[in-house]
């Protein structure tokens, strides 16, 4: 193995918090932003370098619901299933999202351009059914406007 | 020209601050403010905060005809980056010329008002815009911010008088409101502390570090009657006491922003919009408290709100509210952002201290309190968002003020976000006591589409269903409850006819179930359980007996359950078997769905006398189920239809019937 200079991104995370178990999570944050999920070999590595067992670090990682272990598509979509969306079609979105990727079950198109997720309450009643694309809003999203929205996203 | 920012010692110097800051706002001739909350950017607020400085920037390049004195101009950009770029008559060391023609565009918190959306409002005017668009900046801009023209076409108009209204003031949704925490959104700019001293923002920390001892300061908090604003409505000044009274060698206080109840977006609104309300109040309690280090625990689908902290949080620091000897006193404090991590069991205390602490977000056992033993085993005051955001208006206010407000057992304010069903979705700040009539109706303009008020569910997944027959009741902690509901954070979900509440009932049980941490066994198989039987009930299958094992699970599971996800996660089967018991039997022993939404409970059907044939049902049905001839009645093949809605909707003759 060639000794590189550059410190590793898990140790990046670790020392922008100083270090300590009590930022297991902002740390696992930071790891899945850089490689858009939780890899195996970068957790084994916290594990070492925080001196936590792995279990520890897999405890956490099953837990909340944000963290993925599986590689995610290129671009996320996000379904508010949130009680307004919900009384007002969120369900038929996601039925409908599903028929245009061709995705019945599961998160991630095999292409790899989508991972689909439904989120509890994005907090943009007002604009109910929501569908958040890589961060973007897209209000009163019904499913006749689906493929359209996601044409945009290669 | 703007003073730099330095650290604001003592209260003179504040004053002295806030006068120059304020000075330097009347400068400006006109102020043209975007709403940038989340409602209003993703209907385009960014593209008009974008054309809108685009504008004003030119008058700096290009002065208007007629009006050469066009010279300094001051833009903020947006948030996405949160970097301020301004351009202004400072930008080459002059202050600005008396009678100088100012034009300042920036970017608020949100107005509330999101069904609008977006807004934008000029200053010194008033003019209140909605549904803006950035093809309409160079007219609000040449119009009413230089020539103080009013734009018609741009006023909100009610739907009922059919009258355009100047002013927020007008409107309705605005005139029974009483804005003391919102009383920042849509006027400053949250990316700016300067914009919150000018309004008098850290007054209140200088007289509470400088004129005031700790004790004082609770007494005054505990003497306003503000109670928790998270749900519990827990006596906020009583647990500061018990706080600073307990043992410790260090001291925590944490802002729960976790905001988990779907439907609610007070406290983002809040966090985004006025963020150093938050930080103020919370330097406030742990000042009162005896902390040194704070911590703001933000949901994970809120990256907006974290952003606005950070700026906030340094912002604080510069001018010395935040680091060392805050405001010259020798107290000390600092506060760091956690961002969630997408679990809703999160929000609750323990679970919050323990995510914090880098666990799993699993609740304890109650009999040891957090203010005793919270973060790290230490004494711990944990305050939701709006709880904080009250606490600086308090205490530059006064107990007595604060007091006044509201009903006997439950002072000032409380914003709500009222959505689903209703015509004015958006946030409302009410003087406790207001009647749900009043708040759905007068300011929520009432149900969409002219439809029937079915119930209003409050309190979010652990509040209850409240139907038509106790609209006059006042929102009040302890009224709410005693109707089976709760305040909760302030969700007020509007629910019409085509609502039906057994499924509504499930949703929420579905959530609970997937949400519970899964730590006591009562809350993951109890749910679960109660989860099944309702699919069953939906889903046509219901059995004889199945509300009855619906209300004993229900209160096992109240009784035994480790925390309050669990013990209050049968408030909205047991509020909607209460209300609404009618329902669930004809779902099991008809099974019928009267709502129409339970799918193999009811099935469209075209009234041949009503249908003209019009077609329009025909070609929005997606799988071809609906035939007939133009001008001819048409008919629903029942074995093809997906009940999916499409031609319920389609038809304006109200010829489709659900039966
Ligand atoms: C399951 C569950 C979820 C909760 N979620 C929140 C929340 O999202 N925000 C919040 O402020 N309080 C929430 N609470 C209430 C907190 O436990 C706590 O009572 C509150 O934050 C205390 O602050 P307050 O006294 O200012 O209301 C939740 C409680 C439970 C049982």
């Amino acid at each position: 193995m060639i000794a590189s200079a550059q410190p590793s991104s898990v140790a990046n995370a670790i020392q922008r918090y100083g270090g300590g178990v009590g930022f297991l999570i902002p740390i696992l944050q930071d790891i899945q932003r850089e490689y858009g999920y939780l890899p195996q070999p970068q957790l084994k590595e916290l594990s070492r370098r925080l001196g936590v067992p792995l279990s520890r670090v897999y405890n956490v990682a099953t837990f909340y619901k944000s963290f993925s272990l599986q590689p995610r598509g290129r671009h996320l979509i996000s379904v508010c299933t949130g009680t307004v969306c919900h009384l007002k079609g969120a369900v038929k979105l996601v039925e409908a999202i599903r028929g245009q990727l061709k995705l019945p079950t599961g998160e991630t198109t095999q292409d790899m351009r989508f991972s689909l997720e439904t989120v509890n309450c994005v907090g943009a009643c007002a604009l109910a059914p929501v569908l958040v694309v890589n961060g973007t809003y897209y209000a009163k999203a019904k499913p006749g406007k689906v493929a359209d929205i996601l044409k945009a996203y290669k | 020209m703007e003073p730099a920012p330095a650290t604001v010692r003592n209260l003179e110097a504040l004053e002295a601050l806030q006068q120059t800051l304020l000075k330097n706002r009347k400068l400006a001739n006109a102020t043209i403010a975007t709403c940038c909350g989340t409602g209003c950017v993703a209907k385009g607020a960014i593209d008009v905060f974008q054309a809108l400085r685009q504008e004003v920037a030119k008058l700096r390049s290009a002065p208007v005809p007629g009006r050469r004195d066009v010279k300094s101009v001051k833009t903020l950009a947006h948030t996405g980056d949160s970097q301020h770029t301004s351009v202004s008559a400072a930008k080459n060391g002059r202050a600005p010329v008396p009678g100088t023609l100012r034009v300042v565009s920036k970017c608020t918190g949100c107005h509330g008002f999101c069904e609008y959306g977006p807004i934008v409002v000029v200053q010194p005017h008033n003019f209140f815009y909605t549904n803006v668009k950035k093809e309409d900046a160079p007219e609000i801009v040449a119009q009413s911010a230089l020539e103080g023209k009013v734009i018609e076409r741009l006023l909100y108009r009610n739907p009922v008088t059919r009258k355009r209204a100047t002013r927020a003031e007008d409107i309705p949704f605005y005139q029974k409101q009483r804005r003391i925490v919102l009383s920042h959104n849509g006027v400053l700019d949250a990316t700016d502390i300067r914009d919150y001293i000018a309004a008098g923002g850290y007054r209140a920390l200088g007289k509470a570090l400088r004129q005031m001892t700790p004790e004082a300061i609770i007494a005054e908090i505990e003497n306003s009657g503000l109670r928790g604003r998270g749900g519990a409505g827990f006596p906020t000044g009583k647990k500061w006491a018990a706080c600073r009274q307990a043992r410790g060698d260090r001291r925590y206080v944490i802002c729960n922003g976790d905001e988990g109840d779907p439907g609610a977006f007070m406290d983002r609104s809040i966090l985004e919009g006025d963020p150093h309300s938050v930080l103020e109040g919370m330097i406030i309690g742990a000042f009162a408290i005896g902390a040194s280090e704070g911590y703001i625990y933000v949901r994970n689908e809120y990256p907006l709100a974290v952003e606005r902290l950070q700026t906030a949080i340094a912002q604080a620091k510069q001018y010395g509210f935040l680091g060392r000897d805050i405001f010259g006193s020798d107290f000390s404090f600092s506060i760091r952002i956690n961002r969630g991590g997408g679990a809703f069991v999160c929000g609750e205390s323990t679970a919050l201290t323990a995510s914090l602490e880098g666990r799993p977000g699993e609740p304890r056992m109650k009999y040891i309190r957090t203010v005793e033993s919270g973060l790290w085993g230490m004494p711990t005051t944990l305050n939701n968002v709006e709880t904080w955001a009250n606490v600086p208006r308090i205490i530059h206010q006064g107990a007595a003020w604060y007091a006044a407000i509201g009903t006997a057992g439950s002072k000032g304010t409380k914003v709500f976000s009222l959505v689903g069903k209703v015509n004015n979705t958006g946030l409302v700040e009410v003087p406790m006591g207001m009647s749900l009539r009043e708040i759905i109706f007068d300011i929520g303009g009432g149900v969409q589409e002219g439809r029937q008020f079915k119930a209003v569910q409050t309190g979010g997944p652990s509040g209850g269903c409240i139907p038509a027959a106790h609209l006059d009741c006042p929102v009040d902690f302890d009224e709410l409850t005693k109707l089976g509901s709760m305040m909760g954070s302030g969700g007020m979900i509007v629910m019409d006819e085509d609502t039906c509440m057994v499924e509504v009932a499930r949703y929420f049980t579905h959530f609970l179930a997937e949400e519970s941490c899964g730590k006591c066994v009562p809350c993951r198989e109890g749910l679960s359980q109660m989860l099944a039987i309702l699919n069953r009930i939906t889903q046509g299958q219901g059995q004889p007996r199945d509300l009855e094992h619906l209300e004993f699970l229900c209160h096992l599971i109240q009784n035994t359950a480790l925390c309050g996800l669990g013990t209050s996660a049968c408030n909205p089967v047991l509020s909607t078997l209460l209300y609404f018991r009618d329902e669930y039997r004809a779902h099991v022993e008809l099974k019928k769905c009267p709502a129409g939404v339970c799918r193999n409970l009811f099935r469209y059907e075209i009234d041949p006398q009503r249908c003209k044939g019009c077609q329009r049902c025909l070609k929005d049905c997606a799988v071809g189920a609906i035939t007939g001839k133009r001008k001819m009645p048409h008919v629903i093949d029942q074995q093809q239809c997906t009940k999916c809605g499409a031609c319920f909707s389609a038809c304006r003759l109200d010829a489709i019937q659900k039966i």
